[in-house]
């Protein structure tokens, strides 16, 4: 051990002995540990930031969202002039200033939805708040969903019976609309059952019937071959659309006995109309709510809203076709890219030699991720639904032509356009996974005597799969916020059916589908009545992030449970 | 006799000059045979014409500095150095009698019979059962019965089978370093094989775990031919019945252990032994 070459230090006794006292750089030390705290306060500040504006745009969408469906009070007001105003009071501005009007007196106006269009044309006035004299809030006035024209408010006058007075005063009609109400909601229901079932199945039939009649004349067959299988079929057709007079004699009763019941509106000015008990779609008395009443009505509505189907051009209704499609949707582009990307990535990383031409490939597939999203929805056009789907039309369903089956927009082909969309991103999660995992753990494997192919799938893919997984995350939630490319290649505004239904082969992949993020644009836009849908638009959004949200929690879930089974993974 | 006192010997009385390597003695009790083998990395030297015989079921050790190329020899005896690449060989490695550099040689083969245990100890990221059972899967059995009576002969071959009887469905990842290094041996004696290399395969464990995988070692040795790598003279002198000196990629001396460890005949063997260098 070599001594250390110290100074002589002169030390009083007792005085402990220590290294000398470092040369005071007390200022430069401080200015690092200033700047050293500076940087902590900049990375929490920007994460705060990032942090706060997430929370803020999820909240204002929840707001204006969630207060969609919020039932207000109906306020009565009376105007100087004597007019009469009936509706919910929903906004309250400062109005447009006119010429007479001193700028220092601000003037509010409130914006009332009255309802009423198949009365009154609007479904929303603005009044001067000047202009008010009186606000009231009648208890006995009732708000009406309908199945068309959209909200009514006023009173139930009368209840009326194939034409012949049954009730009259609004509090005895109320009283009896309630259950005779629910009545014709179960009568209703099995309308629509009988609808959707029975006559859906037979027209389902009929329509394959006519196909095969037309298959059976492009087949070149025999003539008396021809012949008999015609009349085969013919004879069937006959039995079924003798089925279906039947039934659709059933429905017709059916809804004539809905149209029977009738209730009498009258509106804040005395106007009045008969409309059948079956058209309303629910009743109420806002001013009579109380706050739990109101936070049932919130509760059925936020139902309706996800259960039903929409209505009125999908400015009222439900959203439920768009749930479906779009989450049917990121479920067929996931199974379609995820084992593509991963077979990719395998090959690039494992097999490839790792030479110029890899790096190139690699690039590309980069690059590929940059790509606008409509341009994959224009290659999905061409190639997708004219080139494959027109091919498959032609070799497998020539008899429906001209009506593309395949060679059309389709949910198939959405999702298969999502799925190259996304395949660069589930490349290069799973090559991250992959390169994490440990040469050591690759070399055990070659040591015990496994091939190549072995190791990859029995060893290397296992410990890969959170990364794999990670992956998949992320193309789910790029894929569920695409709408450009999706417009081009199978998603409508309105979809007559589901993808999947009881029908044989039960998934109808040709079928065209809805989709929330295309909802959202065509509720908001698209919409005839755009001040009573711009709080839709806002629900619906809501809607999509809850139900991305909840894919992805379900996908994180599953990879959590991966990771602490293969413990050890790095990613 | 321990290393001081081997020391003091030498330098007691001055040596006379030293007659050239002898190889161990050649007999049918041969297993491996090295057959001047030269490694290139790249354009790097690894190893230069390595001539070595391997008795079987004793324990060789190589040992050396750092960088000497033992690691590497060892890798070439189950062409674990084909998974590198820039890797170019000269020579000849027979195992039972056959080159192991065969191209009708199915690799895997000799890779099952020839089995490794590395340096720092490598579970799968997979249970304890599923780690000793992979051999036998990849081999294709799949009778849960045989699998579990192969991997608890083998966790007993380990010394392993007392400590992880309980948990077997448990990840490897959780058992601790010693335990971890038995259970790739257990690994790799699931597979039967007849020879087992050890590259270095106590460096990251304490000394209870290192002396319970020497312990190991010893109550292999009539089963098994035993091959270790190692920089830690002493375990060398411990364990082995033979004992390699590589230097510089070079075989500088190949002896019985007490013989080199006792009276080398090598300068650099003895400048090694004692110290000097490192």
């Amino acid at each position: 051990m070599a001594e250390a070459a110290s100074p002589p230090t002169t030390r009083a006794a007792g005085a402990p002995l220590g290294p000398p006292p470092p040369k005071d750089r007390s200022g430069d030390r401080r200015r690092r540990d200033r700047l050293g705290l500076s940087l902590t306060w900049l990375s929490g500040g920007a994460l705060a930031f990032n942090l706060l504006l997430i929370l803020f745009l999820l909240g204002l969408i929840a707001y204006r969202g969630g207060g969609y469906f919020w039932q207000r009070d109906v306020a009565l007001l009376t105007l100087e002039g004597g007019g009469k105003a009936l509706g919910e009071i929903n906004l309250r501005e400062l109005r447009p200033a006119i010429e007479w009007q001193d700028p220092d007196i601000p003037l509010y106006r409130v914006r009332l939805k009255v309802g009423n269009r198949d009365f009154t044309g609007t479904d929303f006035v603005w009044i001067d708040e000047s202009a008010i004299e009186l606000e009231e809030r009648p208890e006995d006035m009732v708000m009406l969903e309908r199945l068309e024209w959209g909200n009514f408010y006023g009173w139930l006058v009368e209840l009326r019976s194939g034409g012949k007075l049954v009730t009259e005063g609004t509090g005895e009609v109320w009283r009896r609309f309630g259950p005779l109400h629910d009545e014709k909601l179960r009568e209703r229901e099995v309308v629509r059952d009988l609808e959707k079932g029975p006559i859906g199945d037979v027209n389902y039939e009929i329509e394959k019937l006519r196909l095969d009649l037309a298959g059976v004349e492009l087949a070149a067959l025999a003539e008396d071959e021809a012949e008999r299988r015609r009349r085969e079929i013919a004879e069937r057709l006959a039995g079924r659309e003798a089925e279906y007079e039947e039934l659709a004699e059933r429905l017709f009763a059916l809804r004539d006995e809905l149209q029977r019941d009738t209730v009498v509106l009258e509106t804040i000015d005395g106007t009045r109309k008969e409309l059948p008990v079956a058209a309303i779609v629910r009743a109420v008395r806002p001013n009579e709510l109380g706050v739990g009443g109101k936070l049932g009505l919130y509760a059925s509505r936020v139902w309706d809203f996800i259960a039903d189907a929409p209505r009125e051009s999908n400015t009222e209704g439900g959203i439920f076709p768009a749930i479906f499609g779009t989450v049917m949707m990121v479920f067929i582009m996931s199974f379609v890219v995820t084992p593509f990307g991963v077979l990719a990535a395998l090959y690039l990383r494992e097999y490839a030699r790792q030479g110029p031409l890899v790096r190139v490939v690699r690039i590309a597939v980069n690059n590929l991720a940059g790509v606008p999203s409509i341009v994959f929805g224009v290659f999905g056009l061409g190639f997708f639904v004219y080139l494959v789907g027109g091919t498959i039309d032609s070799l497998f369903f020539p008899e429906a032509l001209p009506t593309p089956t395949f060679g059309t927009g389709g949910i198939l082909w959405a999702s298969l356009t999502l799925a190259i969309l996304t395949v660069p991103v589930v490349i290069v999660a799973t090559e991250e996974g992959l390169a994490a995992v440990p040469r050591m753990v690759r070399e055990g494997s070659y040591a015990l005597g496994a091939t190549k192919f072995e190791t990859t799938w029995k060893v290397v893919v296992p410990a890969a799969a959170p990364g794999i997984l990670t992956g998949m995350i992320l193309a789910m939630a790029r894929a569920a916020g695409e709408v450009a490319p999706l417009m081009i290649v199978g998603m409508v505004k309105l979809a007559p059916a589901l993808p999947i239904d009881h029908h044989a082969p039960f998934v109808h992949l040709e079928r065209k589908f809805m989709h929330l993020g295309f909802h959202i644009y065509d509720v908001g836009f698209q919409s005839p009545n755009v001040e009573a849908t711009t709080p839709l638009v806002f629900a619906t959004a809501l809607l999509l992030i809850g139900v991305v949200t909840v894919m992805n929690l379900v996908a994180i879930g599953l990879r959590n449970h991966l990771r602490a089974k293969y413990k050890g993974s790095a990613v | 006799m321990t290393i001081l006192e081997t020391h003091t010997a030498t330098t007691a009385s001055p040596a006379p000059p030293l007659p050239a390597a002898e190889p161990a003695p050649r007999s049918a009790a041969t297993i491996l045979e090295i057959d001047r083998l030269s490694l290139w990395y790249g354009e790097a030297k690894a190893l230069s014409e390595i001539d070595l015989e391997i008795p079987r079921q004793r324990i060789t050790a190589f040992i050396g500095p750092s960088g000497c190329g033992k690691s590497t020899l060892l890798r070439c005896i189950n062409r674990l150095n084909d998974l590198v690449d820039g890797v170019r060989i000269e020579g000849d490695v027979r195992f039972e009698g056959a080159s192991v550099y065969d191209p009708e040689l199915d690799v895997n083969l000799l890779r099952k019979r020839i089995g490794m245990v590395f340096q720092k100890s490598n579970p799968f990221p997979k249970s304890v059962y599923e780690n000793v059972a992979f051999g036998r899967r990849v081999q294709g059995m799949s009778k849960t019965s045989e699998l579990d009576e192969a991997v608890e002969r083998s966790l007993r071959d380990a010394a392993l089978w007392d400590e992880v009887k309980g948990r077997l469905g448990d990840s490897a990842l959780d058992l601790s370093g010693g335990q971890q290094q038995r259970l790739c041996i257990a690994r790799a004696l699931a597979v039967d094989p007849e020879v087992l290399l050890y590259d270095e395969p106590c460096s990251a464990l304490d000394p209870v775990a290192t002396g319970k995988i020497e312990e190991l070692m010893h109550a292999l040795k009539d089963r098994y031919t035993q091959v270790i790598v190692t920089h830690n003279m002493q375990q060398a002198s411990r364990v082995s019945d033979s004992t390699a000196f590589l230097y510089l990629g070079e075989l500088v001396e190949y002896d019985d252990t007490e013989k080199i460890f006792t009276n080398p005949g090598n300068k650099r063997t003895e400048d090694y032994i004692t110290g000097r260098f490192g």
